[in-house]
C-alpha cells in the first residue's frame, strides 16, 4: 500500500496524497483548506480494506499526516504563543516543511532508483569475491652498507665474560662443624669461638654458628659472651650448665637456634 | 604469411590494450587506470589511450561484451542484447526482492551518506534497522565508521554503482532536479479534473 497513492476526495482537493503535500508545500494550497480528519479517515479505511496491518505505511502516514497536522495548527493560530517545543511557531512550520520536502525528494530519489533498476535489468556483469592479490613485495629504502657493517660487528663481537662467582657460594654441612666442636671439646676444656673460625669465609663461619647452636640445643656444651661482640666462649656443658638454666636462657637459645 | 598477421594489429597500443583485455576479464570487480597501469607497467596516460581503443572495440552491437566505465572504474559486461541468454543462466540475485522500503533506505544512504540508522529513520519516518541489516547483507551498503556519537555509518558500495549502472555517485540525479516542477503539478491536476464528471 502506497501512502502517497492515497486517493483523496475532499471539499478543496481530490487527487493522490503525494500531490496534496506537493501543493501544500508550494503553497499552491492553503493547509486551513485541508480536511485533515477526511484525510485520516480515508486512509483508515483503505487500510481496513486490507487483511494485513501495512506497519510500513502506517508508519509513513502517520509522519506525514502529523506534519500536516501541524503546519495547518500553525496556519490556523499563528499569534497564539503556543508551547510546541523551543521553536517559534514560524520556525517550527518552516522545519516540518523541510523536513516534508526532504522526505517527499528522498520519495522521489527511491523513485528514480526504482526506474534506474528497471532500465539496468539486462545488464549482466561478473560478480564475484575479490581475487586474492598477490602480496606486495615490500620497497626498501636505499641502505648504506656501511651501517650494516658496523651493525654486524656490535652483533660480532665478543661478550664480557660474565662472573660466576656468586655460583661457588657452598654451605659445608652444619655436621661438619657439630663434629669438629665435638672433637675440640674433648681435647680442651674451653676454646674461643672466634679463634676457631677467624680463618674461614663469612658462610662458613655462619655455618659453624649454627652447629654451635645446635650443640648448646642438644645440651653438649656452654655458650658465654660478656657483652655484645665479645668473643664467644664455649665449654662443655658439665660445668655450670645448670646454672645457666636457672637464669632462664636456655629457652632463647634453643628457639633461636 | 607474417606480413599478412603484421597487418592486422598496426596500432602502436596493441599490445597494451591485448594486456589490458587479460585484466579486465580476470578482475570481478572494476578496474582503476590506476590499477591498470600499475599492473601492465605502463603509464597512466596511455593506459587510458588503450582503453578508449578497447570502448570501441567492445561496444553494444558489435560485441556480446561491453566495456564500461562503472562504479569509478572499468569493467566487462555482457552486451544488452545477449541479455536474455545471459537471464536464462543466471539471475541478478542483489537486486532480487528490493522492497519501496528498501528502495527509500537506499536513496537516503546514497544522497546523504555516511549517514547512521537514526538518521535514516528521521527521515523515512520509521525505523530503518531491519531494512539497513537487509541492504548490508546484499552487500548494497557498508558500514564507514561512526559518528561522534558511536552511532555506525552506512554508506553504499560499489556494488549498488554497479548495480544501478553508476559511473560514480555523483551520476545520481541533483535532488533538486527530483521534484516536480510546477507545470508538472498543474498538468496532473488538469488530468485529475478531467477524469472528474462534469
Amino acid at each position: 500500500m502506497h501512502v502517497r497513492e492515497l486517493e483523496l476526495d475532499l471539499d478543496a482537493f481530490e487527487g493522490p496524497f503525494d500531490l496534496l503535500l506537493t501543493l501544500v508545500l508550494r503553497e499552491e494550497l492553503e493547509p486551513r483548506d485541508v480536511d485533515v480528519a477526511a484525510v485520516v479517515v480515508t486512509f483508515v479505511e483503505r487500510l481496513a480494506e486490507r487483511e494485513r496491518l501495512d506497519l510500513d505505511a502506517c508508519g509513513e502516514f502517520l509522519v506525514l499526516v502529523a506534519a500536516l497536522l501541524e503546519l495547518k495548527a500553525r496556519e490556523l493560530f499563528p499569534d497564539e504563543d503556543v508551547e510546541l517545543g523551543d521553536l517559534d511557531p514560524e520556525e517550527a512550520a518552516e522545519e516540518l516543511a523541510r523536513r516534508l520536502e526532504e522526505f517527499r525528494r528522498m520519495k522521489e530519489a527511491a523513485r528514480w532508483l526504482t526506474e534506474r533498476l528497471e532500465q539496468e535489468r539486462d545488464r549482466f556483469f561478473r560478480l564475484g569475491p575479490a581475487p586474492l592479490a598477490p602480496r606486495a613485495e615490500p620497497r626498501i629504502a636505499p641502505q648504506r652498507p656501511e651501517t650494516l657493517v658496523a651493525a654486524l660487528r656490535a652483533l660480532a663481537a665478543e661478550p664480557p665474560q660474565v662472573s660466576l662467582g656468586h655460583m661457588a657460594l657452598r654451605f659445608p654441612p652444619v655436621t661438619q662443624f657439630v663434629e669438629r666442636f665435638r672433637a675440640l671439646l674433648r681435647r680442651r676444656r674451653r676454646f674461643d669461638f672466634d679463634q676457631e673460625v677467624g680463618g674461614l669465609s663469612r658462610i662458613e663461619q655462619a655455618v659453624a654458628f649454627l652447629a654451635l647452636l645446635e650443640l648448646r640445643k642438644g645440651g653438649e656444651l656452654r655458650i658465654d659472651q660478656a657483652a655484645p661482640f665479645a668473643p664467644i666462649r664455649i665449654e662443655p656443658a658439665a660445668e655450670g650448665v645448670r646454672a645457666r638454666d636457672e637464669e632462664g636462657e636456655d629457652s632463647w637459645n634453643a628457639r633461636s637456634a | 604469411m607474417e606480413r599478412t598477421l603484421r597487418l592486422i594489429s598496426t596500432h602502436p597500443l596493441d599490445d597494451l590494450a591485448r594486456t589490458l583485455e587479460a585484466l579486465l576479464v580476470v578482475a570481478s570487480q572494476p578496474l582503476s587506470a590506476e590499477e591498470m597501469a600499475d599492473a601492465a607497467g605502463d603509464d597512466a596516460e596511455r593506459v587510458e589511450d588503450a582503453l578508449g581503443l578497447l570502448e570501441e572495440r567492445y561496444t553494444e552491437g558489435r560485441s556480446g561484451i561491453v566495456l564500461e566505465q562503472v562504479a569509478g572504474g572499468w569493467a566487462f559486461r555482457a552486451s544488452r542484447e545477449e541479455a536474455e541468454a545471459c537471464a536464462r543462466l543466471f539471475e541478478r540475485p542483489v537486486e532480487r526482492g528490493l522492497s519501496g522500503a528498501a528502495l527509500e533506505t537506499l536513496a537516503v544512504v546514497a544522497y546523504l551518506g555516511p549517514c547512521t540508522r537514526p538518521d535514516i529513520a528521521r527521515i523515512r519516518g520509521v525505523a530503518a534497522d531491519s531494512v539497513v541489516a537487509g541492504l548490508v547483507e546484499r552487500g548494497l551498503v557498508a558500514e564507514s565508521g561512526r559518528d561522534e556519537g558511536g552511532a555506525v555509518r552506512y554508506r553504499t558500495t560499489p556494488l549498488f554503482e554497479r548495480v544501478f549502472g553508476l559511473e560514480s555517485l555523483s551520476a545520481l540525479p541533483r535532488l533538486d532536479d527530483l521534484g516536480e516542477t510546477t507545470d508538472d503539478i498543474r498538468d496532473r491536476l488538469e488530468a485529475i479534473a478531467a477524469r472528474r464528471p462534469a
